[in-house]
């Protein structure tokens, strides 16, 4: 049997990045980010793109079937063309399988959003919340759900505010190297601790903004790609999982997020990683609240349950570190895309991978970890292993 | 667009299930899934433990009234599956057998377990409001248009062009009620003539309450396998022979109503795929989307088991009955069997593959069969996904 096929990333392309982008509609959005990625991977979508993925969710949009408005900015046109109603990073493992199974050679995923034309994105999470069992309770706020998991992570590994200020600080300072990074600052763990609840024990810093952004992926089969591209990033390995019980109560692991473990389990598996904790060069992890990094780290396996802190503290996690998590700055920094969060992530990963990281960028590295979630009150959470070599 | 024709690894379904079809289910959309996930699950031998990966489809969120609704859903399959929601609009019944076949034929899942659910009728007033948000929000959503306003003018455009006439489109309408007779889910099964649905409603003309589906509630699921884990658990395993999808633009004023062109394409890529040539002749059985009586002519047409203009006067000669020569719709199809949206199409797929393995009971086409079509179609006018089955 010949050895299974390779699957590369041979295309990144990205708009927005900003709090507001009133210059463009979400259509508008996605030609600039698809353009840029085909330009990038040096191909005519028209030709040759075999299949097309946009990664969006209805509520966002405003629209109750928007899939209908996935072709166009795309080029997918009387194509192969589906929308995955999820996280960008679940389209790009539909695009990894199309291209695995042999069916297609080059798929195009897109993802993206627009939450400053949204006039309630809270209340629109609001009714990601179990009908029957949870809305009735009239907690107005989805975020209870991360306040409630962060403090069951402290109470149980000993992890104190001022952890959560350092990830914060550590993160917003990464970003100020990095253009996408609209939330980027100097801000001291003080700064942090000063500042009011959201919901305790979160204040505004330890949450991550949301922000308006557009990212489009071209990932290819081996022989295309070695045509394509001369510094392909291979996707080495991808996994997701779902939790049961989104939007539920009952069944989640407070404190844990075992759906983290199985998607980067899956990716390990498939990219033959037998120690993660030091098979990576940098990793992008999910930081969307502040204690989902440290989490994250440890739900990876890139350190042992409860031990993320201490690392922190020594500046092992810092860009110069054993381990530097999030040099791009995560999330705290570029933001909340809505569904495009992953791959903005991945984004991030590629530049780096490929030495493109400019002014961010890290020096020797090969290999890195994506970990993304896709947040409250979701339990679904995507891995992906990237690598240069 | 160029499939590679040469995929390795060989996808079966093992397993089918159904909820019955009603409007007002007093189950959420949750117990819903279960119950058809849990029959496909029973009818293939095997349980949650034994499911690799899970695909989910549900059309518009807004019936279910919950966003995310896939995540909401995602309980079907128990704790901590790799789970992931397609959609496409209406197509989105048959795109989820189609992204399972591509979890199992890239190696990644060994099963898979798919599943379509939809519940329309908690909409209020009535479900077509929520296809008041479809639209273009700048150029379409402020001239306040309805669905039904659009297949009027498709079908119109239909009748005009191909010389139809209302009594050849409504004999459609007769033959899937009829066929629905048989099926135990059914929810608007009934024996009715030519004439009932002449004197039916007029909803937009020329679409009168008999050319159209009903508002339902359902689930539908299937089981897939690869080959060597479908041998271990069924002697009868149905074949994914060939998968195709396509998308139109989102221009549909713009668009030739009378053809689907968007169904020919994705109808050639999976017949391609399967390796038929002349799908007219070496199709046993087909389940074209009939959400209206017009569609399925469309469809059939579209996906080349008739000539253009010409799949109404091959209904009226009796060639698409359960006992002519190219049955289509023999479950009695949306018309008969119910309409709702991504189970609908689930269960098109689930009745080839009971045709297929002479399961379909009272329902049975007459002819032998060895290959099978189903077909689904959605967004505005723009969506067409086609799976091949064989035996």
């Amino acid at each position: 049997m010949p050895p299974p096929r390779r699957v590369a990333v041979v295309g990144v392309g990205w708009y927005g990045f900003r709090p507001a982008t009133p210059e463009v509609s979400f259509r508008e959005m996605m030609f600039e980010a698809a353009a840029r990625a085909y330009e990038d991977a040096g191909v005519n979508p028209r030709t040759d793109v075999d299949a097309f993925i946009s990664c969006q969710e209805d509520f966002w949009e405003g629209i109750a079937i928007a899939d209908e408005f996935a072709p166009e900015p795309i080029g997918g046109v009387l194509r192969p063309t589906l929308t995955v109603a999820g996280d960008g990073l679940q389209g790009l493992a539909q695009a990894y399988m199309l291209v695995k199974s042999g069916y297609f050679d080059v798929v195009a995923v897109e993802a993206h959003a627009k939450p400053s034309d949204i006039a309630t994105v809270q209340e629109i999470y609001e009714l990601a919340l179990d009908p029957v069992y949870v809305r009735p309770l009239g907690v107005r706020n989805p975020l209870f759900l991360a306040a409630l998991d962060a403090r069951a992570y402290m109470e149980t590994y000993g992890v104190a505010r001022e952890h959560l200020a350092l990830v914060v600080s550590k993160n917003k300072r990464n970003g100020l190297s990095n253009p996408r990074a609209s939330f980027a600052a100097r801000v001291e763990p003080e700064d942090v601790l000063k500042a009011p609840y959201v919901v305790e024990p979160l204040t505004r810093l330890d949450i991550a903004s949301f922000v308006d952004a557009a990212v489009v992926f071209v990932v290819a089969g081996e022989e295309v790609a070695k045509r394509l591209t001369d510094r392909p990033v291979w996707i080495e390995g991808v996994g997701w999982s779902t939790e049961a019980g989104t939007g539920s109560l009952q069944w989640h692991a407070w404190g844990r997020m075992p759906s983290m473990r199985d998607a980067a389990d899956m990716a390990y598996r498939m990219a033959g990683v037998s120690s993660p904790a030091n098979a990576f060069d940098f990793v992008e992890v999910e930081d969307r609240f502040s204690y989902v990094e440290l989490l994250s780290i440890e739900e990876a396996r890139l350190a042992p349950l409860g031990s993320a802190a201490s690392m922190l503290e020594a500046g092992d996690l810092d860009r110069g570190g054993y381990l530097p998590v999030n040099p791009s700055g995560g999330s705290l920094a570029f933001g909340v895309p809505l569904e495009a969060t992953g791959l903005a992530r991945a984004l991030e990963a590629v530049l780096q991978l490929r030495g493109e990281a400019g002014p961010n960028q890290l020096s020797g590295v090969k290999r890195a970890l994506v970990l993304s979630w896709r947040g409250p009150p979701t339990y679904t959470s995507i891995a992906l292993v990237l690598s240069s070599e | 667009m160029k499939p590679n024709v040469f995929v390795k690894e060989k996808v079966a379904v093992i397993g089918a299930g159904l909820t019955l079809f009603r409007r007002r289910m007093l189950e959420t959309p949750r117990e819903l899934a279960w119950e058809a996930a849990k029959q496909a699950l029973e009818s293939a031998g095997m349980t949650l433990s034994d499911v690799d990966c899970v695909v989910i489809g549900t059309a518009p969120d807004a019936f279910d009234g919950v966003n995310l609704n896939g995540e909401y859903l995602a309980d079907v399959a128990g704790p901590r599956k790799p789970t992931v929601r397609v959609y496409v609009g209406g197509g989105t019944g048959v795109m989820v057998p189609i992204a399972a076949w591509w979890h199992v034929a890239s190696g990644v899942c060994r099963t898979v377990l798919a599943v379509g659910e939809e519940k329309m009728s908690p909409a209020r007033p009535h479900p077509q409001g929520v296809f008041a948000y479809i639209w273009d929000p700048i150029l379409e959503r402020p001239l306040g248009p309805n669905l039904i306003w659009i297949f009027a003018l498709e079908m119109r455009r239909y009748m005009h062009k191909c010389g139809a006439k209302k009594e050849d489109i409504a004999l459609v309408s007769v033959k899937n009620k009829r066929n629905a007779l048989d099926h135990p889910a059914a929810q608007a099964a009934a024996n009715i003539t030519v004439e009932d649905v002449l004197k039916s409603e007029v909803l937009v003309w020329p679409v009168q309450r008999l050319d159209i589906s009903p508002v339902s509630d359902g689930a539908a699921a299937l089981v897939l396998a690869s080959e060597s884990v479908a041998r271990r658990y069924t002697d009868t395993p149905i074949w994914v022979e060939g998968v195709g999808w396509t998308l139109d633009n989102t221009h549909w004023y713009n668009r030739d109503l009378a053809y689907p062109r968007y169904v020919e394409y994705a109808a050639r890529m999976a017949y391609r795929m399967a390796g038929i040539e002349r799908p007219w002749k070496e199709i046993d059985v087909a389940e074209p989307y009939d959400p209206f009586d017009y569609k399925e002519l469309h469809h059939l047409e579209g996906l080349m088991l008739a000539r253009r203009c010409e799949a109404w006067k091959l209904v009226r000669e009796g060639y698409f009955d359960r006992d002519g020569e190219l049955p289509a719709s023999p479950s009695g199809g949306l018309l008969g069997v119910g309409n709702p949206i991504a189970a609908a199409g689930v269960m098109k797929v689930a009745e080839i593959f009971w045709q297929l393995r002479y399961e379909a009971g009272r329902r049975q086409v007459k002819k032998p069969v060895h290959k099978g079509v189903a077909q689904a179609w959605g967004d505005l006018m723009q969506a067409g996904t086609v799976i091949v089955l064989s035996n």
